[in-house]
């Protein structure tokens, strides 16, 4: 019954395509395409956000002063004390959220109430893993002037996972992955950490257990074995690499005092003029219609690099819907709540064909290129994985996305992807010869390191864990097929096939799936998750 | 402990420190022990600039050549005295602030550190010493007696050659140079770039800029600690 009146309340969420539908509005890259998809084909559309806690900052109080199994905040101060505050980065939220980001609102409140505590020994670390450094500009962004001012650069810096004195290991767990944390945040008396869940994958044991490690402590979970494994790693329940990561976090927590502030958001990501994004095309109106003509005639005209400049200018109008805090297991199940309020879209079917526009940002490419690698993450990593239960397409399926593919990569933030795509690629995308005969290689590199510890790189080791992240993808989908590349190499590197039109790939799709193939298209962004329990 | 398996190979002048060979000679031309004896060596310098500016352009083998030779006469008890200042006043403090740190990291990753540079042996030595590298591949000047000839004793360590003494550098210790590092700031050093498997730029000229992005060699900044 419940299961019946949830799928009532949610249909409206999906649009079967008619012979008078109106055309759907899909990413490719930076650019939006409307396309004539067959009829019958079954558009998944996002929930409309959820409404924005009305004063976040009363929110994140009483959080910290209710928290979850564990003393209010305020309780576990004492004077004197050493207290390291742990921080998602930029690659939270997507793209990035107006200003104050909830971070800064997070720490307002925090700082002050450690000041108050004669708490003075505070160090804020961003907990970038692997990821590159923020820049200067960014750090200021997402804390406020205010803070940044007091305490960047001797007490706010980003996490180094390859500085040889600044990390500690604390063993093995009973599994043998191997458990390192940020030296700093490890010999504090506590362990504040700040999250942003963006999407369920986000947050709980993940935060420290990933964000402050090293390389040795990703690899841990983070290898193509596990990914796998994991049925989708949007749902933590049915996902080794969260298994994994869930041990590595219990053993951190035995040794660590961690207090968790989890937040979450909305999916409010257009507003304004783009709020033409978040609508349902049968409900455009004129204004919108003229606004997508309008848009789609400007970016025609401009290059890849004036279009990524314009998208990556407007930050996103995203909502607090959650603050919870205290202990990591029970504050993350709150959130995960909420962050499942927000993205499912009840189905009871699977697809032969779906169909997904591959838009302009990634986690790992804000203010950067949406190089070939990351559209891989993107498609078989990411898009895939937006499931809980069954996936939207069934095994065997064919997956078609439209991205120009061009063969772009950033050498400043992405260095070691290049010689990855390029040297590696041709060779074997066997993502277990990938890891036994490169990875280490790469993970040591000094140049590669050098530019991770001093520039804005990735992590030498970090393509390999992009590639790996698409392996349940590629190992469930039978056939990717890319529409609108700019160039055959790359979609072949990546062992997909070509289409120059929609139209073309979909009748490539039936090639296999038949004529009577069920179609179905994942309508972001904004995010949408499918949940198919049946 | 394992003997490691690789070597990083770094180009000195402009790679790990700011300063290069012209800068050492002006050194030990304004050190000539007599007020003279200074004006004159400096004075044959200056002249010999421009002219050596332009055939470091044109050809750097021909430059070293005639470089070298503005060392004819001083004796080695004197350069090498003048060696040890020269790394305190000139080399130490023109090291790049990331130097330190490419180097260990290089040796984290398991790789013997060798300096490879078309400057004396004598006047890098100190400054290899400082840096712990492992061997020091420099030109040596021929010695009579005690006094330069102003000859350096073949072959030149320069260019196309410098991937000749590391590639016999590697024969020798069993290394393989797909598996070696090498690091340069300058164009010039393009053959001991392209002859090892990881070729890395470092604070790179316009030339090899442009080179490193087309090859898609990564290019590392040391200028910033």
């Amino acid at each position: 019954m419940e299961r019946l009146s949830r799928l009532y309340e949610q249909t409206e969420q999906i649009v079967t395509i008619d012979k008078d539908s109106a055309p759907r509005l899909m990413f490719s890259g930076e650019d939006l395409l409307l396309e004539d998809l067959p009829v019958g084909t079954r558009v998944i559309y996002p929930n409309p956000p959820i409404e924005g806690l009305p004063n976040v900052k009363a929110a994140i109080r009483w959080a910290i002063n209710h928290p979850e199994g564990c003393d209010p905040l305020h309780a576990l101060l004492r004077p004197g004390m050493k207290v390291t505050i742990a921080l998602d980065d930029i690659s939270l939220p997507l793209p990035p959220m107006r200003t104050p980001d909830v971070r800064q609102q997070v720490l307002e409140v925090v700082l002050e109430l450690l000041a108050d505590s004669g708490v003075d020994d505070v160090h804020l670390v961003i907990a970038i893993a692997l990821h590159r450094r923020m820049t200067e500009e960014e750090m200021k962004r997402m804390v406020g002037k205010k803070i940044f001012d007091a305490y960047y650069p001797d007490r706010y810096y980003n996490h180094d996972a390859e500085d040889p004195d600044g990390l500690v290991s604390l063993g093995t767990t009973r599994h043998g992955e191997k458990v390192v944390v940020n030296r700093r945040a490890a010999e504090s008396d506590l362990l504040v950490y700040v999250n942003l869940n963006l999407v369920p994958m986000d947050g709980g044991h993940k935060s420290v257990g990933t964000g402050l490690t090293n390389y040795a402590g990703v690899k841990a979970h983070h290898d193509p074995e596990t990914i796998r494994l994991s049925d989708s790693y949007m749902d933590p329940e049915r996902s080794e690499l969260h298994r994994r990561v869930d041990r590595v976090g219990k053993m951190i927590d035995q040794h660590l005092d961690v207090f968790h502030i989890e937040t979450t958001i909305n999916n409010r990501m257009f507003d304004g003029p783009l709020s033409f994004l978040m609508k349902k095309e049968d409900h455009f109106t004129e204004t919108d219609r003229l606004a997508v003509a309008a848009m789609r005639a400007g970016l025609q005209k401009l290059p890849r690099s004036a279009k990524r400049k314009i998208f990556q200018a407007v930050p996103a109008a995203y909502d607090v819907i959650a603050v919870h805090a205290g202990r990591t297991e029970p504050t993350h199940a709150r959130i995960l709540e909420a962050s499942w309020r927000q993205y499912a879209v009840d189905v009871d079917f699977q697809a032969d064909i779906g169909v997904m526009g591959i838009p302009f940002v990634s986690p790992y490419s804000v203010n950067s290129i949406l190089n070939p690698l990351l559209v891989q993450v993107m498609a078989c990593g990411y898009f895939f994985n937006f499931y809980r239960g069954r996936p939207l397409v069934k095994k065997g399926g064919t997956l078609i996305l439209t991205h120009p593919c061009s063969d772009e990569f950033d050498p400043d933030f992405h260095p070691s992807y290049i010689e990855f795509f390029h040297r590696l690629l041709p060779e074997t995308r066997d993502p277990f010869v990938l890891q036994e005969k490169y990875e280490k290689e790469f993970a040591e590199n000094p140049a590669y390191v050098h530019m991770y510890r001093t520039g804005h790189a990735y992590h030498g080791s970090h393509p390999f864990f992009m590639w790996y992240w698409g392996e349940n993808g590629r190992q469930h989908l039978g056939r990717i097929i890319a529409v609108g590349a700019d160039n055959e190499h790359v979609p072949r590197m990546l062992g997909w096939e070509s289409a120059e039109t929609l139209a073309d790939a979909i009748d490539m799709a039936r090639s296999t799936q038949g004529r009577g193939a069920e179609i179905a298209m994942l309508h972001h962004p904004p995010i949408v998750m499918t949940q198919n329990r049946g | 402990m394992t003997t490691p398996q690789k070597a990083a190979f770094f180009d000195v002048d402009g790679t790990l420190v700011r300063t290069n060979i012209v800068h050492a000679f002006a050194y030990y031309a304004m050190n000539q022990g007599t007020i003279f004896g200074t004006a004159w060596q400096t004075a044959k310098t200056a002249a010999a600039a421009p002219f050596l500016w332009a055939l470091d352009k044109v050809n750097r083998k021909a430059f070293n050549e005639l470089f070298y030779g503005f060392y004819k006469g001083q004796t080695q008890d004197r350069l090498l005295t003048l060696a040890d200042e020269l790394f305190t006043d000139v080399l130490k403090p023109a090291l790049h602030p990331g130097t330190g740190r490419l180097l260990d990291e290089t040796r984290r990753a398991g790789c013997r550190v060798v300096l490879v540079t078309g400057a004396l042996d004598f006047t890098v030595r100190r400054l290899a010493d400082h840096l712990g590298a492992d061997d020091l591949i420099a030109n040596r000047m021929h010695f009579v007696d005690g006094v330069a000839t102003g000859r350096v004793i073949p072959p030149i360590v320069e260019g196309a050659h410098k991937a000749q003494v590391m590639r016999d550098y590697c024969v020798k210790r069993g290394l393989a140079l797909d598996r070696c590092w090498a690091f340069s700031d300058s164009f010039s050093d393009y053959p001991m770039l392209a002859v090892v498997g990881h070729p890395t730029a470092v604070n790179p000229d316009v030339r090899l800029r442009s080179v490193a992005r087309a090859y898609e060699w990564p290019i590392v900044d040391t200028t910033q600690g």
